[in-house]
């Protein structure tokens, strides 16, 4: 009875409990579609409009939109996960391999993470070079392009540091290999080093400290860094046109206010 | 007030968009067009929508690939045994590629370092910010230029015996010889296309191709003791 239901939907967006929450309330029109937009604290990152062209899919290949999706599934993934993780020598291979054989669909969930993460640090480079190629980083948008560099580090220390998790022979040699860089730096190098893995050698430690990086404190710098980088395109004008793009039917040029001026 | 005034204004006649707009534009300067009026369409839903179905394909997609390939899980962490070759994940793999000519401090400190600054730094250079052709002004100084550092590069790169990094930038090199004997006018779409590229372009599409091929090199081609092997031999 479809009737019924939108009588009870109505009653209920219209409750005084629904509006407290969601103040703009009912309606289908340009306003109230805004205010779905502007007054959630998520979307009201984007912009209420956005130009027509921006959606097709030549624009952006929505590079930037699939990266947010691989983290998203990121997120379920890695919390799902760790339920079942423990941080620890030998337990952490062991939770592999419980993964692997005991746990339902753990081989699913462990897949499902570890492509997606290999989906992510690709779509990000791929994101980086498109917005290159379009000319999308020069002014106003300068700080935007460099949030992104930033979130381009983030996603590599997030891949770097899962990589250790499994503790098996791939993850500690890709790790010793990794970390053994650091000692090349000068002065500090064997300080960093020691700093990173909280040892001499990849051990317990270091797989305790990059669980906690990888876990805690890089996602976390990560949705901050995504927020900053959604607000950033609103408040730099939207996303960027380039001039080579077509014009739709209907675009009035600045320039004929000018020739009208004279 | 003798002096002649030293604007001409303009309304603007778009009474929907704008309720009122007056602009000024003082003579001996040009009025640059900043903007255009575009089609505009709401976020909630157009948007909103699109970005939802994206996520969602890109789910499915990442959803088949799970249940059809598993992630590779070797056997316990053994610090006393070393397999050959120990390679770092796949997206550093460019670097453990510069790794095996230079030493460390080069290609684990300097070039990442450089890399990232270069990066952050590109939007805050102007130049080319018109994004001309690299050849089309100042075509002999460039030329000068450019063999200078090509040719500088290229000896670099052979001196280390790095040939898996100086084909890419030999292959780019000879795409910016096409590019500074082309120009707009060229008969052949791809020489109109390359001499429209500014400075920028190139640097970044050899940066690309460089990595693109470290990596697939490091990724494919390196096995025991980071020697050259076949993928399709082992």
């Amino acid at each position: 009875m479809p009737g019924k239901t939108d009588k009870i939907l109505e009653q209920v967006e219209q409750s005084r409990v629904w509006r407290s929450i969601f103040r703009s309330g009912r309606g289908t029109s340009t306003l109230h579609r805004a205010l779905a937009i502007q007054q959630n604290v998520f979307l009201h990152l984007f912009s209420t409009k956005v130009r027509k062209r921006m959606l097709s899919v030549s624009s952006t290949w929505y590079l930037g939109t699939l990266t947010l999706g691989t983290f998203m599934i990121l997120i379920i993934t890695g919390v799902l996960l760790m339920l079942y993780y423990h941080p620890s020598v030998p337990q952490a291979y062991a939770d592999m391999k419980d993964l692997q054989f005991v746990v339902s669909s753990g081989l699913f969930l462990r897949n499902l993470h570890r492509w997606s993460a290999q989906a992510m640090v690709f779509l990000v480079f791929a994101h980086m070079f498109k917005v290159f190629y379009r000319g999308a980083y020069r002014a106003p948008r300068e700080f935007n392009w460099v949030i992104g560099v930033v979130l381009l580090l983030i996603t590599l220390l997030l891949s770097y540091t899962g990589y250790l998790l499994p503790w098996d022979q791939l993850a500690y040699w890709a790790i010793t290999v990794g970390s053994n860089l650091s000692k090349a730096v000068p002065l500090v190098g064997s300080k960093i080093h020691f700093l990173m893995l909280g040892g001499n050698q990849v051990n317990a430690n270091a797989l305790l400290r990059f669980y906690v990086l990888h876990c805690l404190i890089l996602p976390l710098a990560a949705l901050l860094f995504i927020a900053v980088h959604f607000w950033r395109i609103r408040k730099d004008g939207g996303l960027y046109v380039h001039q080579s793009e077509p014009k739709r039917a209907g675009a009035v040029d600045e320039s004929t206010l000018v020739k009208e001026a004279k | 007030m003798s002096d002649p005034k030293d604007f001409v204004a303009g309304v603007d006649s778009d009474q929907r968009r704008s309720p009122q707009r007056v602009v000024f534009v003082t003579r001996r300067t040009s009025a640059q067009v900043k903007a255009n009026y575009e089609e505009q369409v709401q976020t909630y839903p157009e948007v909103l929508f699109r970005v939802v179905l994206a996520i969602e394909i890109l789910a499915i997609v990442l959803v088949g690939m799970a249940l059809l390939f598993n992630a590779p899980l070797e056997g316990i962490a053994d610090p006393t045994h070393t397999p050959n070759p120990a390679k770092a994940p796949w997206y550093f793999l460019g670097l453990q590629e510069l790794l095996h000519y230079f030493p460390p401090v080069v290609a684990g400190v300097l070039v990442p370092t450089m890399l990232i600054v270069s990066l952050v730094i590109i939007p805050y250079f102007n130049i080319n910010i018109e994004a001309a052709g690299l050849f089309l002004h100042h075509r002999r100084r460039r030329l000068q230029i450019f063999y200078v550092t090509a040719i500088g590069l290229l000896v670099f790169l052979v001196a280390f015996h790095v040939y898996v990094a100086a084909v890419p930038s030999l292959i780019v090199a000879i795409a910016m010889i096409v590019a500074a004997n082309s120009s707009p006018q060229s008969k052949s779409a791809s020489c109109r296309y390359l001499s429209k590229k500014p400075m920028a372009w190139w640097v970044m599409t050899w940066f690309l191709f460089e990595l693109i091929v470290l990596t697939a090199v490091g990724t494919f081609f390196r096995g025991p003791g980071w020697s050259w092997v076949l993928p399709w031999r082992s």
